[in-house]
């Protein structure tokens, strides 16, 4: 099948700064992505030479299939693209620039999905309210709307949380989840590691301008080679010698033991139950994105794919 | 071409929306000028024999008023949405770089021509302005406020900030326009100053408009016209080019 995105051998740089060398990646058609890497990884350099903001020093890139240079005209009328700044015209009214977005890609009456998208992204009352009179979260949606004018079959979101609060962003995640089930291509950058772990099913990660990790989200948490723990607090705050193997850290009051299965649970309290320990507090921890995260932007210059 | 009429009509309505600004501010200042110059200079200047010194002034007003303001649209409507960063919703967009280049240049030359007519007609209430061929008139008015669009465009493009675009227009249009004959037929200046004149292409645009008027000029409009054409033609490439390219807007 045709990839929605295909990235090929792309290299960048601005002055002495290597912002992407040699990128490759291919984002399969209705699949939900996420870019990660801390600033200055390279994921925005990364989207703006898909969307054709940003001119690659080598190498290819297509969207659907249509290069975005050489077919920029089709490329681009396949993609949504969110960007990172809350960027508006300060000239015209929500619905206006909605209509007139619509006309930038060729649709003449679109006034019916555009009050759709209104709807969905909960902005009927500033329709026809000027865009310097919306706040940072209403502006943040008007960009998404904006992204969606023409139907993408790719769209692609740069940090659309940034900044949001809780209920625009489940409402906002609801909304592109649907997109996603009604067959859209996603990508999203994003620093709120869990939205791309509850949402993504594949995740690139970046690191200085090169990708690190490439994998689906569950793969990706299943190769930490650290694995569950358990993290008590113990009255009197000792660890009976039983246990002294287990042990991760012990800090703060705060005994963490490493454990392999949930069933270890088991044994670890009937230790304590017979060395007569207290357990005041206990929490189970689960790997997730974010150790992934940091063990591989701790460990990737020897881990480079 | 859907997108392109969009594209006008998003840089038409942006104009429009603050017209007191870009159309009747402009030629209040215009009629402003006119009135100095009507009082100072009526008695004592004949232009062309039989052209009174106001009336040979007005039509070169009305031209400095739509060039100014085709020059100030473009220019200030690529500045604003580069620095507010607006300008990546045409970017990102399937507009062709031909489309943007024609909206943005049609909706000046709307803007300069709404700001000339407008001074022109005040003027009718209180002289009597012959108008021998119009057709010359529209000819390089048209041509003139294009050129000057496109010029406009490339400033806008070229400059990082504003302060540069205003050095733009005060040390390149500024002088071209206050140069060419707006105020004076070059016929009474030295040689030499008649001669830099004639490598001043604004005026051929204002020496053309004028003999639309009053069927005299400094020059054969034929050749007034050969120049401005060629201009306009060398101007619109470059421009077109840094669209293609991406000059200053992809990087």
């Amino acid at each position: 099948m045709q990839p929605a995105i295909e990235v090929k051998h792309v290299s960048k740089r601005f002055g002495n700064v290597r912002a992407l060398s040699g990128i490759d990646l291919e984002i399969h058609a209705g699949e939900f992505f996420a870019l990660l890497g801390p600033n200055g990884a390279g994921k925005t350099t990364l989207i703006s030479i898909i969307a054709g903001l940003t001119l690659a020093d080598s190498g290819s890139v297509s969207v659907m299939g249509h290069n975005v240079i050489t077919e920029y005209r089709q490329a681009r009328q396949s993609l949504g693209v969110v960007p990172q700044e809350l960027v508006f015209d300060p000239f015209f009214t929500v619905r206006e620039i909605l209509l007139i977005q619509s006309g930038y890609y060729g649709i003449k009456h679109n006034g019916d999905w555009v009050d759709e998208i209104i709807e969905r992204l909960d902005l009927t009352g500033k329709a026809n309210a000027n865009m310097r009179a919306l706040s940072g979260g209403m502006k943040r949606r008007v960009l998404v709307a904006q992204a969606l004018v023409h139907k993408p079959p790719v769209i692609i979101l740069d940090e659309p949380t940034a900044g949001v609060d809780v209920e625009l962003r489940q409402s906002l995640w609801d909304f592109i989840r649907q997109l996603n089930q009604n067959g859209h291509t996603i990508v999203l950058t994003t620093h709120y590691l869990d939205e791309a772990e509850t949402l993504c099913n594949r995740v690139a990660m970046l690191k200085e301008g090169k990708i690190i990790a490439l994998d689906s989200t569950q793969n990706m948490i299943g190769k930490l080679p650290a694995g569950k723990s358990v993290r008590l607090r113990l009255l009197p705050d000792t660890l009976p010698a039983a246990l002294q193997t287990l042990q991760l850290s012990h800090s703060g009051g705060i005994v963490e033991l490493r454990i392999d299965t949930y069933a270890q649970v088991e044994s670890i309290l009937s230790a304590l139950r017979s060395a007569q320990i207290e357990i005041l507090e206990m929490h189970l921890q689960q790997p997730d994105l974010e150790d992934v995260f940091v063990n591989m932007m701790r460990n990737s210059g020897n881990e480079v794919t | 071409m859907i997108g392109f009429f969009t594209l006008l009509y998003k840089e038409l309505l942006r104009f429009w929306k603050v017209g007191f600004q870009t159309i009747v501010a402009p030629m209040v200042s215009t009629l402003l000028y006119l009135l100095i110059f009507f009082h100072v200079m009526e008695a004592h200047v004949e232009a062309y024999p039989g052209v009174a010194y106001t009336a040979f002034l007005i039509p070169g007003l009305v031209m400095m008023a739509v060039i100014q303001n085709a020059f100030a649209n473009a220019s200030s409507s690529m500045i604003q949405s580069k620095i507010s960063g607006n300008i990546v919703f045409i970017l990102l967009s399937p507009l062709s770089y031909h489309a943007i280049f024609f909206a943005y240049i049609i909706a000046s030359i709307v803007r300069g021509l709404l700001v000339g007519l407008g001074v022109y007609w005040v003027t009718l209430f209180f002289f009597d302005i012959p108008l021998a061929q119009p057709v010359w008139s529209i000819l390089f008015v048209v041509l003139g406020s294009a050129i000057l669009s496109a010029l406009g465009l490339i400033a806008g493009i070229w400059a990082d900030k504003f302060d540069q675009l205003a050095a733009f227009q005060n040390f390149i249009i500024l002088p071209l326009t206050f140069l060419s004959g707006v105020f004076y037929t070059i016929h009474s200046l030295p040689a030499g100053w008649q001669y830099f004149s004639h490598l001043n292409p604004f005026f051929y645009m204002i020496d053309g408009f004028r003999y639309g008027f009053f069927g005299v000029s400094d020059i054969s409009p034929y050749i007034s016209l050969l120049i401005v054409a060629i201009c306009l033609v060398a101007i619109s490439m470059l421009t077109i080019r840094m669209l293609k390219t991406g000059y200053k807007l992809r990087h």
